[in-house]
């Protein structure tokens, strides 16, 4: 497995110094749906130009990354392109190993389950086998790491690389069964961006399961590891936003960063719900969106976390999605990190309803995107709303796409349990409905 | 030293007031000959006059003395950084001179474009002291609602300008007060000031208030602190930090008569005599540049100055019926009957440097009056009438200046610097300003101040700033950067530039427009938007200096070092002000972009909800419709259904 892994690796490397060769990073750094205010190597640029100068960057509006990344480009400016390669082979191999880890303990648990006969006897075709499980690490990072988006994500250079490393690299430590590493890279992800605080919860269920911690209420253990891994979190955030505040030596940051990502005030389109909503929301009326807005994408974790306590990871796939689609400023690089997971979930394909529809759709709407901006912006034969629509349809196209893989976990699940060809009461075959 | 000068030379301009006029009176019955005072006669003969060559050595003597006072007070606060005023400032402060005075002037300048330009100056002066802790509460000269409000808000000094049109350099050469177009005003307070920011805000209302004008639209959003820029120019500097400093462009006012007539109300006489007479607005708007302006500063530690100043360029070609002619009543359709009676002096100043022997031009009725000043580093030659002398109006006791073009051509010496703007790039992502800075000096380089103040929705990237001369990189030795909020506060680039000798340097950055709230944009979105005059202040060295035949008129021992208060003066250049499209939203459908929006999020949420509430059962076929109605009707019937 590891020679066509390096030879992923090779061609995907390859590839990427190529476009950078071709100069293409020009072109696509100034496509807003591959970079956003957040992300922009432009202006993580012009941070660096600002500390020059001795200004601090967030005395202005125009540089939101947080103190580590403008220290660590301090640093790597000139090795940048290698430092956004070197990201996306980090988490195409995180990625890869932990997807890999995750099937071991999926096989593993799936052959006590048929040792102790706890599935029905018809559901022996979709119990998966370990043949059509090999490949799957392999082809997640392929989908990683050959993904258009990600591509054009790493050749515009967007710091969104870095994030989504960092969160490969707390699943990878989280799947591994690594507390304090899972913590650590955790409270990066959520010192990054805020949104990635939600992947706690399916971190806490996944690392009981492993010890065998039951997820009880009463029980002292589950709070006591609770406890644990929130002083190991908080510890580590802590060190973490000290260490940015004795770099800059102000508090800045926080309002530049988090209150960017919090109250929207950047209104350049993106791929998001956020931006024309807002610079057509009634002014009274601002504040609370914004608060509906920003709780929808955190109130998703505690319905699901409960519906798939016994499933970790999906719920991590589930939880990575939602935060691409509802987050303030997403790119093409955030739908890339959860898209890299579909072929984890494979075996799903026979209950999927409308994959079909979902990717022409996504298909089209990403090719619609460069056409209608050139006609909204350059060629001012179009307005805004022909944008805004696209945007509106690929969102919709992603929400189809999780909800239609959610269903059919769901049903699968179902399935194991109750027997896949289901009768009536007459001896009909009986069609499922959700009710 | 400088005491000393200034007490000296205050003497010398009381010598110099008493000997024009009596040289005037000896004039009333010598019939005006040929008026030719040449150009390049050196500094002494200021006041020449006609058929009066060496008559009396003694007030020759006194009348040349006079003229070095005259031009050292340019030179005096041309080093304070301000424009070189035109006139003789130090003229009233001998002997025991009133709390109050007033003066009035105007200077018209022929154009070499055959525009003629028309500069008027009001400055009254009063010995008081606003900060003092009673409050100032009699009123002669100087008006009250300006004086109350130096009172009230602690200023120190108040610069505002409104002007209509954009001054030609390259066509009009350097005006004499630079304005940008539109609405700018920059103001100093005291350092007893705690709330500076509150002030201005207070400050601008008021302003708003008494010029009429849209000054309330100054807030933070296009307020800066200029570092470098912008120095005080009264005389007494205590306060130079500039945190006491606030300066406001808005290049979208639109100045018209409700603003003139405020500003008219402020002269002592009103528009009811003097000068002021000539101001009717129907003549005056109907021009190619219009710029009205008032500054108060303080002169000395007790008495404060009020200028105001109006200036207009007349378009001959549109008014003439192609007959290359200018009046007085043409022009402003009113002659001149009398001075103001409050006024100590009143005069009106006609440029005849480029005509010395009437070879460009005829000036009618002839003035026996000549003077000589360094204007903007030039030594200009100007027929002087006095309004306050009967004379000066003739039999018909009116004057109506007239004058009538002989030959068209005639070469202006172009302005030493100048500045130009425009915003390259297409589409409405992203977009760069260029700045184009020419030094036309053929063998000096100089310094200039850069001063950009960028509205926060165009996005500056610093990074990409350039500066390049003759094809090389010039890099700025100050920058002084400060970058934007949004929908709080503009970019702010100040940087210090050398040009080098005849040449062109051009500053470029890029910027990225942002897309704003719907309730942002203004009424039409679509004409765009705009940027302020860039600002370039420098000092330039002067014509004067260049000009090496001056030393053939005077002693050799004198003249191996260029003589210091010639050598340079300064000059203010604004630039074009910008205008730039932003991308728009559709401003016809925030309903539908709200419930379009919500919905796609009801979707995700509803379809999460449907999969996380509800649980797989099993289809149990539902009857069908006839069945069901035969079964409501069985159960009517009391019969068990189907």
């Amino acid at each position: 497995m590891a020679a066509p892994l390096t030879l992923l690796l090779l061609v995907a490397v390859t590839l990427r110094a190529a476009l950078f060769r071709a100069g293409l990073t020009d072109l696509i750094s100034g496509r807003v749906e591959v970079v956003s205010p957040l992300t922009a190597w432009k202006r993580v640029v012009e941070g660096l130009a600002l500390l020059d100068l001795g200004v601090s960057p967030y005395s202005g509006d125009v540089f939101h990354e947080t103190p580590l990344i403008i220290y660590l480009f301090h640093f790597l400016v000139d090795y940048a392109e290698i430092t956004f390669i070197l990201a996306d082979v980090i988490t195409a191999v995180a990625l890869y190993l932990a997807v890999k880890d995750y099937n071991k303990q999926v096989f593993r648990k799936q052959r006590y389950a048929l040792e102790a006969d706890r599935y029905p006897l018809d559901c022996l075709e979709i119990i998966r086998s370990p043949k059509e499980m090999y490949y799957i690490p392999l082809k997640v990072a392929m989908f990683y790491l050959l993904n258009p988006f990600t591509i054009l994500s790493c050749v515009a250079m967007s710091t969104c690389g870095l994030n989504n490393a960092v969160i490969a690299l707390f699943i990878l430590s989280t799947i591994k069964g690594n507390v304090l590493l899972s913590a650590i890279f955790l409270s990066l992800a959520t010192y990054q961006s805020i949104y990635p605080l939600t992947l706690c919860a399916p971190a806490l269920l996944y690392l009981m399961q492993r010890q065998y911690i039951p997820v009880n209420f009463r029980r002292a253990g589950f709070w006591w590891f609770i406890a644990q891994y929130a002083f190991m979190y908080l510890g580590s955030l802590f060190v973490i936003v000290g260490l940015s505040f004795f770099l800059l030596g102000s508090w800045d940051y926080l309002p530049s960063v988090y209150g960017f990502i919090l109250s929207v005030p950047d209104l350049t389109p993106n791929i998001g719900l956020f931006w024309y909503f807002f610079a057509e929301m009634f002014e009274h009326f601002r504040l609370f969106f914004l608060c509906v807005f920003q709780i929808n994408i955190f109130f998703y974790t505690i319905p699901l976390s409960i519906k798939l306590k016994e499933h970790p990871v999906f719920l991590i796939f589930m939880q990575l999605a939602v935060i691409s689609i509802f987050k303030s400023y997403p790119t093409v690089g955030d739908i890339a990190l959860y898209m890299a997971f579909l072929p984890v979930w494979s075996h799903l394909h026979r209950f999927l309803r409308n994959i079909f529809l979902v990717s022409c759709v996504l298909l089209a709407c990403s090719a619609l995107f460069p056409v209608l901006w050139h006609l909204w912006i350059y060629a001012g034969s179009a307005n805004s709303n022909f944008y805004y629509a696209i945007t509106l349809l690929f969102n919709v196209a992603q929400i189809l796409l999780i909800s239609d893989y959610f269903y059919a976990f769901l049903r699968r699940e179902h399935h194991l349990t109750y027997g896949l060809y289901l009768k009536r009461k007459d001896g009909s075959e009986a069609t499922l409905v959700l009710k | 030293m400088a005491a000393h000068r200034c007490v000296s030379s205050a003497l010398l301009v009381f010598l110099c007031v008493l000997s024009v006029f009596t040289v005037a009176r000896s004039q009333e019955t010598t019939p005006p000959g040929g008026h030719g005072a040449p150009a390049t006669d050196g500094p002494q003969t200021v006041t020449e006059t006609t058929g009066q060559t060496a008559g009396q050595p003694a007030a020759e003597e006194r009348r040349w003395e006079a003229t070095e006072v005259k031009e050292a007070t340019p030179d005096e606060s041309a080093a304070e950084e301000q424009e070189a005023p035109a006139a003789d400032t130090a003229a009233p402060s001998a002997g025991p001179r009133p709390k109050d005075d007033f003066q009035e002037e105007l200077v018209i300048r022929p154009l070499h474009s055959g525009d003629i330009y028309a500069s008027f100056q009001f400055r009254t002066l009063w010995e008081t002291d606003f900060t003092r802790e009673n409050k100032v509460s009699h009123y002669r000269l100087f008006p009250k609602s300006l004086g109350q409000v130096i009172s009230k808000f602690s200023v120190r000094e108040l610069h505002i300008s409104f002007t209509q049109g954009y001054w030609r350099t390259m066509q009009w050469g350097q005006p004499y007060q630079p304005s940008p177009p539109g609405a700018e005003l920059w103001v100093w307070f005291q350092d007893s000031v705690t709330d500076v920011d509150g002030t201005w805000k207070e400050l601008t209302n008021v302003l708003s208030g008494i010029f009429c004008a849209s000054l309330n639209f100054i807030d933070s959003t296009n307020t800066v602190q200029p570092s470098a820029s912008f120095k005080p120019l009264g005389i007494v500097n205590e306060v130079t930090d500039h945190r006491f400093l606030r300066y406001a462009t808005l290049p979208r006012e639109i100045v018209c008569t409700e603003n003139l007539t405020p500003w008219k109300k402020l002269l002592p006489c009103g528009s009811k005599a003097g000068l002021a007479v000539l101001m009717k607005s129907e003549k005056l708007f109907h021009s190619s540049f219009h710029s009205q302006a008032v500054h108060i500063r303080p002169v000395s530690p007790t008495s404060w100055e009020l200028r105001q100043t109006l200036n207009v360029v007349f378009d001959l070609h549109t008014s003439g019926q192609g007959k290359r002619e200018w009046s007085l009543f043409k022009m402003f359709s009113r002659t001149l009957t009398e001075a103001c009676p409050l006024a100590s002096s009143s005069k009106i100043y006609v440029d005849v440097t480029d005509n010395p022997q009437g070879e460009q031009f005829e000036l009618s009725p002839a003035t026996p009056l000549l003077s000589q000043e360094v204007v903007l580093g030039d030594r200009r030659t100007f027929s002087v009438y006095d309004l306050t002398q009967q004379i000066t109006f003739g039999t018909v006791r009116s004057l109506n200046l007239l004058i009538r073009w002989k030959s068209s051509e005639g070469d202006m010496l172009r302005p030493l610097l100048h500045g130009e703007r425009y915003v390259a790039g297409y589409g409405l992502q992203t977009g760069e300003i260029h700045t184009l800075m020419y030094n036309y000096h053929p063998y000096r380089s100089f310094p200039v101040l850069l001063l950009d103040s960028v509205p926060w929705y165009l996005r500056l990237y610093i990074h990409t700033l350039t500066v390049t001369s003759k094809g090389k990189d010039n890099k700025p030795s100050y920058i002084h950067y400060q970058p934007s909020k949004d929908r709080l506060r503009p970019h702010l680039l100040e940087m210090l530039v050398q040009l080098p000798p005849n040449s062109v340097t051009e500053v470029t950055v890029q910027f990225e427009r942002a897309l704003l709230k719907w309730t942002e944009y203004t009424p039409d979105p679509n004409h765009g938007f705009y940027v302020g005059s860039s600002v370039i202040s420098s000092l330039v060295p002067s014509i004067v200096a260049m000009d090496t035949n001056i030393t053939q008129e005077r002693p050799l021992f004198s003249s191996f070092f260029p003589c210091k208060e010639e050598s340079s003066y300064f000059v203010r250049v604004y630039t074009e002000p910008l205008l730039v499209n932003l991308p728009t939203p559709d401003f016809s459908m925030p309903y539908n972009v709200i419930c379009l929006t919500c919905t796609v999020v009801a979707v995700g949420y509803g379809s999460l909800y449907n999969l996380l509430t509800r649980s797989f059962q099993i289809e149990e076929p539902s009857p069908g419709l006839a069945k069901r109605l035969a079964n409501i009707i069985r159960r009517m019937r009391g019969v068990p259904p189907l």
